[in-house]
């Protein structure tokens, strides 16, 4: 490799040992020296029972005592000159030896074991579809039914005079406690104030009503509720919800409604699900209204 | 052991080459090492490459060790993280945390959770480990998009070298699922609620969405398998993938040499610098110790993701304010500036989160990707270039990367606009009304400006690199100007 295509640029000699190059030498001497010493210090403090900011900085220290005496190493102990390479064409020059053999009767062979060789793939590649269930119905169903209590995040059944006017609590369905699709908000707010069609309103007794809290935009809960104006807000992206228009989105970027959960109140104060939701609660997806 | 005939014989019989001379003999070895370099290489012949590796010149300027401050990252990571896989637990089973951190303790929560807890607070020199680990993380990803930005401004992704620019893409891309899958693992609040919304936007994907999203998670979210999933990307198939493009990286550089800037006797044909051995070499070691110093000062000193505050994942609860991890907030930010848009025609719904979480950065990441051919199309230049540009040299080309950093700019700020609402008092509405104005109108501008100034510097020929010329004004001794050829 030495020769005409590698040619000294400037000539300055790193031999001349200057005073610059004498302290450089000691100077990362230091530095070598000091690093194994913060090494070793970090072996006693591990013994001691560690302490992670100590660690850190003795770590530090080793580390960068072995880098700076490494750099100053570089700077001034190495040759200083530049050196010209000659850069070759990338592109390989023709080949004048034998031309590679051929396999002979390469057309049949070459269809034939394109079809193996897809048969393989299609073999190695279906039990990717073991790693999860087909989605069948899943999207379009909770675990709530007609008759299902509705019980509170500690498992208890949820009994209308423990929820005040515009006050809002998590519910799930007895038996599902924690199921994340079926998590519904119950929110009560002053009788007659909701504006719904009349056949929501059936499922929505003396200003209780029931939303999905999962957001029809990405999926989070809406977990916020600014009671002076009846919102509900997602806190992933701010989505806002009209809880007395229907869960209608005023905001952000989810697009449709929270679905509403059909409830009614037992003779002992407690509520039940009339039905499941009415549509897919969550984000969209394509065949969502097929 | 008997054999049928072949039914093939040989037609002809192709003579062997000449036989190869005897070597000289070697020269005696001088030192125990070179005794040892020499059975290494009678017996493997490495000695012409590592002879050719260790005279290789590569040129010297500081924007040509950022691609080198990314590689150390990963060497961090990947020890880091091998101390942290020997104690996580990956899996969603519940677990009692019985240590030292108390408000948790005696409390049920998942495995992982547990495990890092337990690394957290029982392990010695376990939270050191997690937080350089997390650190380096981010500054990883950061050294590769500043050293994808030094590449793209100064035109080093031209022929011959749209290759690594690909690769290089690949790897920002494993580098951003590294990220998202690791901090995915503690499995607390908020890394789940990043994990539902990376569920939701599978959902989006047309038609086979549903089937995607029940695949990846095992089910419906949360779904039963994810934390065990994610590890198995997290320390198996992104590394392997990072490590076989980080091979392929340094392979192309190695055979195509290293670009170099415009500078005196610097031509097409040549490269102008310091040897691989001792200097580049010293160099390079020094400056992966220095990164390692750095982000084990930070990992020390500065608390990142307690998991702990956080608390566990309950599908039920999400916190507020929630921020991803900052190369995932232009994603963040699509998301929040998103229009309240879900059309169904002909009962084909078109999902909200479709658009700004898959289309839009579709859009960006393929333009990235792209360049190098769109930009090569767009010229007609598909001539080797390994003289780099400055900026001012493609004005072009500048412009659309400043207006892509702002438009990434712009979403990240986006991604943020429920803390920064709280913090300059205004209404989260409002703002996200102005950033969603302000997304378009600020890349456009940026555009323009960044073009304009350009120009005016390519015109104004200050400095001593001038465009497409081999020539150089310089000031004289007595006050005047001349010209140098630098040919």
């Amino acid at each position: 490799m030495s020769g005409p295509d590698l040619d000294p640029v400037s000539p300055s000699s790193p031999a001349e040992r200057t005073a610059a190059v004498d302290r450089a030498e000691l100077i990362a001497s230091g530095a070598f020296l000091v690093a194994g010493a913060a090494g070793g210090a970090l072996l006693v403090l591990y013994a001691l029972g560690g302490q992670t900011q100590l660690e850190g900085l003795l770590l530090t220290i080793c580390l960068a005592g072995l880098g700076g005496g490494i750099a100053i190493v570089a700077r001034y102990l190495t040759p200083a000159e530049e050196v010209i390479e000659a850069r070759e064409p990338l592109a390989t020059p023709p080949d004048a030896g034998p031309a590679p053999a051929e396999i002979s009767r390469r057309a049949l062979l070459i269809r034939s074991l394109g079809a193996g060789l897809a048969g393989l793939a299609a073999a190695v590649a279906i039990p990717v579809l073991s790693l999860g269930p087909a989605p069948g119905d899943t999207l379009r169903h909770t675990s709530w039914r007609r008759g299902t209590r509705m019980v509170g995040e500690d498992g208890q059944p949820i009994r209308a005079d423990s929820l005040d006017i515009d006050s809002v609590t998590t519910v799930f369905p007895e038996g599902a406690l924690g199921d994340a699709s079926a998590t519904t908000l119950l929110i009560r707010v002053s009788d007659g104030s909701l504006r719904l069609p009349a056949d929501r309103l059936a499922g929505a007794p003396g200003g209780y009503v029931a939303y999905s809290k999962v957001c029809t935009h990405a999926g989070c809960p809406v977990g916020l509720y600014r009671a002076a104006e009846r919102r509900l807000i997602c806190p992933c992206h701010q989505s806002t919800f009209n809880v007395l228009d229907g869960a209608r989105p005023t905001f952000g970027p989810a697009a449709r409604p929270l679905p509403q959960l059909p409830i009614a109140r037992s003779p002992d104060g407690t509520f039940f699900a009339l039905d499941d939701f009415s549509e897919p609660v969550g984000p969209g997806f394509w065949d969502e209204h097929r | 052991m008997t054999r049928r005939s072949s039914t093939r014989t040989p037609a002809t019989v192709v003579p062997e080459p000449a036989a190869v001379p005897e070597p000289a003999a070697l020269p005696e070895p001088a030192t125990e090492l070179e005794r040892l370099a020499g059975w290494v290489d009678s017996r493997t012949g490495l000695g012409s490459f590592a002879r050719t590796a260790l005279r290789k010149v590569f040129p010297d300027h500081w924007s040509f060790l950022l691609g080198e401050v990314a590689l150390s990252c990963f060497v961090i990571l990947v020890a880091t993280g091998t101390f942290l896989a020997f104690f996580f637990v990956p899996s969603q089973a519940p677990a009692t945390y019985e240590g030292a951190y108390q408000p948790i303790a005696g409390s049920s929560v998942s495995s992982a959770y547990e495990s890092v807890l337990r690394l957290s607070f029982d392990v010695r020199a376990g939270l050191l480990m997690r937080q350089v680990h997390h650190w380096t993380a981010l500054i990883f990803i950061g050294a590769i998009v500043i050293h994808l930005c030094r590449v793209f401004f100064t035109g080093a992704f031209r022929r011959p070298r749209e290759i690594n620019w690909l690769i290089g893409f690949g790897l920002l891309t494993f580098a951003i699922g590294e990220g998202f899958t690791g901090y995915s693992l503690p499995d607390d609040l908020l890394s789940g609620t990043g994990l539902r919304i990376a569920y939701s936007v599978l959902l989006s994907v047309p038609f086979v969405g549903p089937s995607l999203a029940f695949l990846a998670f095992g089910g419906p979210f949360p779904g039963p398998a994810v934390i065990s999933r994610l590890f198995v990307f997290h320390i198996m198939l992104l590394p392997a993938l990072l490590i076989g493009g980080i091979s392929a990286h340094l392979f192309l550089i190695w055979t195509q040499k290293h670009a170099q800037y415009r500078r005196p006797r610097a031509t097409e044909r040549n490269v102008i610098g310091q040897r691989f051995w001792p200097t580049q070499a010293l160099r390079s070691t020094g400056l992966f110790l220095l990164t390692a110093s750095v982000t084990t000062l930070i990992g020390g000193l500065i608390q990142i993701n307690p998991v702990w505050l956080y608390g566990p994942f309950v599908p039920s609860v999400a916190s507020s304010p929630a921020q991803p991890d900052w190369y995932v907030g232009f994603l963040e930010g699509a998301l929040r500036l998103g229009p309240s848009f879900e059309p169904t025609i002909l009962g084909v719904t078109i999902p909200s989160v479709f658009v700004p979480g898959i289309v839009i950065p579709g859009i960006l990441f393929g333009a990235i990707a792209l360049w190098p051919f769109l930009e090569a199309w767009r010229t007609g230049d598909h001539a080797e270039h390994h003289i780099l540009d400055m900026p001012w040299d493609a004005p072009r080309r500048s412009a659309t990367g400043v207006a892509m950093l702002a438009v990434l700019a712009m979403l990240t700020v986006a991604g943020g606009n429920d803390v920064l609402a709280t913090t300059f008092n205004v209404r989260v509405e409002d703002l996200t009304d102005a950033l969603r104005l302000l997304t378009v109108a600020v890349p456009i501008l940026a555009w323009l400006v960044t073009y304009l100034l350009l120009v005016e510097r390519a015109k104004s020929g200050d400095g001593p690199r001038r465009v497409g010329h081999g020539r150089e004004v310089r000031r004289t001794t007595d006050g005047g100007f001349e010209e140098v050829d630098l040919g």
